[in-house]
């Protein structure tokens, strides 16, 4: 069997004392996406900044082991653990106006990022983030460099914070609710740029949501979390088509649908439509 | 018929030459992307943005533009639910307090006024020591809650909803959307509906307005235009929402 890309085991975190996280076991295989689902306070983003590192000075993890492609994320020294964040995983926030910079030039972020990781120009760094851009379908790509964050849209500002993400083509991305702020048009590019993240780069992308739509999309795999437990897991299909638990049942019911005899679920899947549109060519390197 | 008469244009074109009529008791969604202007349009309506061009009717009665003194007996009729229940209370009064406080500017005295947000409270499901709280300590969808007491408290006749449950997750959204329809049928209310989530507005409403770029450019019953959407921006949108 191949390397687990990220790994939990048996995790249990605390915040000053009250436990927000129980006994999570969960593991992800390298390029697949995995939706955590769940409704507010059942701990889904607390899991995924535990993997970072980032919870704060309130948080603990209490017990259990949490590996990135093997190594136990606890044991690893500052510098290892620097080069992990970044060019081992990135992280893309619900609110992106409020994890860039708000003083400085969108460029200059992406330059500061890049030179952490490794040297290299101006030039060099330019080149690169514009090929990217462009695989994003991100039109004007120096006007973005130019820009500071509060003069691009909400929608725009998550794209190019997808864009900062994958600049150093880390193996996994956290997201924790990155479209849950953004208008359904807006939220549908994003989703799909997602996607073309992990066919073009095999990204593992593991996705923290409460619109059930959203990880019914993207999810290869879903668990369902409540309370800080793991209640249901299972691949996308298990989960959203057969959910065997009640609660599952509850939050699924609770997704607003549209009614329409003519458009049934699973008919315009979004793989299909971006083909049909020839708007990129699917699975080029992995 | 007419109850409600709309009819405006904002110079720089936030709103550009809108017409609609809410019927009494009707649920009328406004659905659009950020920026279509949808949330300009109803804070014409509230009286919160001057009105560039154009006629706003209540009741054939013109309230366009209404000088402040006299907005008082509109907000008697006309009230307002926002996105972010927290930013639309005051931060250092307590959630029953800001109840009690639209009850007495309208004439109420106060232990008439205590006694009414009692009632409120209740009907919203929310118990007297989350009135006894301040806005910051309690959870989202308990301050949309006490936003929808204070906001039915005069029994007014029009609510509008600006994206009233988009901060909100799954399963308080639905619990909101039931109280609402509940609350409409009760106090015959005519909603107006602001919604980028067009399964939500299927769900609230019988009529939708589909608004791009400040412009109307579908008009319809909610289940006509999901079936049968003309523009191609209605359909985009449709595509747009990922349901399961």
């Amino acid at each position: 069997m191949k390397q687990a890309l990220l790994e939990y085991q048996k995790v249990n975190i605390c915040y000053s004392g009250t436990r927000v996280v129980q006994d999570v076991d969960l593991m992800m295989r390298p390029g697949e996406i995995l939706g955590i689902v769940g409704e507010s306070g059942s701990g889904k983003t607390t899991l995924i900044k535990s993997a970072l590192g980032i919870l704060g000075t309130e948080g603990r993890v209490e017990s259990g082991r949490i590996l990135f492609r093997g190594e136990e994320l606890k044991t690893l020294s500052k510098e290892r653990l620097r080069q992990v964040r970044g060019s081992g995983m990135g992280m893309i926030f619900q609110n992106p106006g409020a994890s860039l910079c708000p003083v400085r030039k969108i460029g200059t972020q992406f330059l500061e990022t890049m030179r952490e990781h490794k040297t290299l120009n101006k030039k060099e760094a330019r080149d690169e983030i514009l090929e990217l851009f462009e695989k994003m379908n991100l039109r004007d790509g120096e006007r973005i460099l130019n820009s500071y964050p509060f003069e691009l849209s909400g929608g725009m500002n998550q794209r190019v914070a997808i864009a900062l993400a994958m600049i150093l083509r880390p193996s996994l991305i956290l997201a924790d609710e990155p479209t849950s702020a953004l208008d359904v048009t807006v939220q549908a590019q994003v989703v799909k740029e997602l996607m073309e993240m992990r066919d073009i780069f095999g990204t593992g992308i593991l996705i923290v949501t409460h619109n059930i739509g959203v990880a019914a999309h993207m999810a290869d795999r879903i668990i369902v979390m409540r309370d800080g437990k793991i209640i249901e897991s299972g691949s996308k299909d298990e989960v959203i088509y057969h959910p065997r638990n009640r609660y599952t049942r509850k939050l699924i019911e609770a997704t607003p649908k549209i009614r329409s005899k003519r458009r049934r679920p699973d008919e315009a899947g979004f793989r299909g439509n971006r083909i049909d549109q020839g708007i990129y060519e699917p699975k080029a390197v992995v | 018929m007419t109850k409600v008469f709309t009819n405006r244009r904002q110079s720089f074109k936030a709103v550009d030459g809108v017409n609609f009529r809410l019927y009494p008791g009707q649920c009328l969604g406004i659905v659009g992307e950020s920026g279509s202007g949808k949330s300009t349009a109803a804070r014409m309506i509230a009286q919160l943005e001057t009105t560039t061009e154009g006629r706003i009717l209540y009741r054939n009665q013109d309230i366009t533009n209404t000088p402040g003194r006299k907005r008082k007996s509109i907000y008697r009729n006309m009230q307002m639910i926002f996105q972010n229940p927290l930013d639309s209370f005051d931060p250092r009064r307590k959630l029953g307090s800001s109840v009690v406080e639209v009850l007495c500017n309208y004439g109420f005295s106060k232990i008439e006024a205590r006694a009414q947000m009692k009632k409120l409270m209740e009907r919203v499901g929310l118990n007297d020591e989350i009135a006894d709280r301040y806005p910051h300590q309690v959870s989202g969808g308990q301050c949309q809650r006490a936003a929808i007491a204070r906001a039915i408290a005069l029994k007014p006749e029009i609510l509008i909803c600006d994206e009233a449950t988009s901060a909100l997750d799954v399963s308080v959204q639905q619990q909101i959307i039931k109280l609402l329809k509940e609350l409409q049928s009760e106090y015959h209310l005519s909603i107006l509906f602001i919604c980028h989530d067009l399964a939500l507005v299927q769900e609230m409403c019988q009529r939708v307005i589909v608004m791009y770029e400040g412009k109307i450019v579908e008009e319809g019953a909610v289940d006509e235009v999901i079936e049968n959407p003309k523009e191609v921006y209605t359909r985009r949108l449709l595509d747009s929402v990922l349901s399961i």
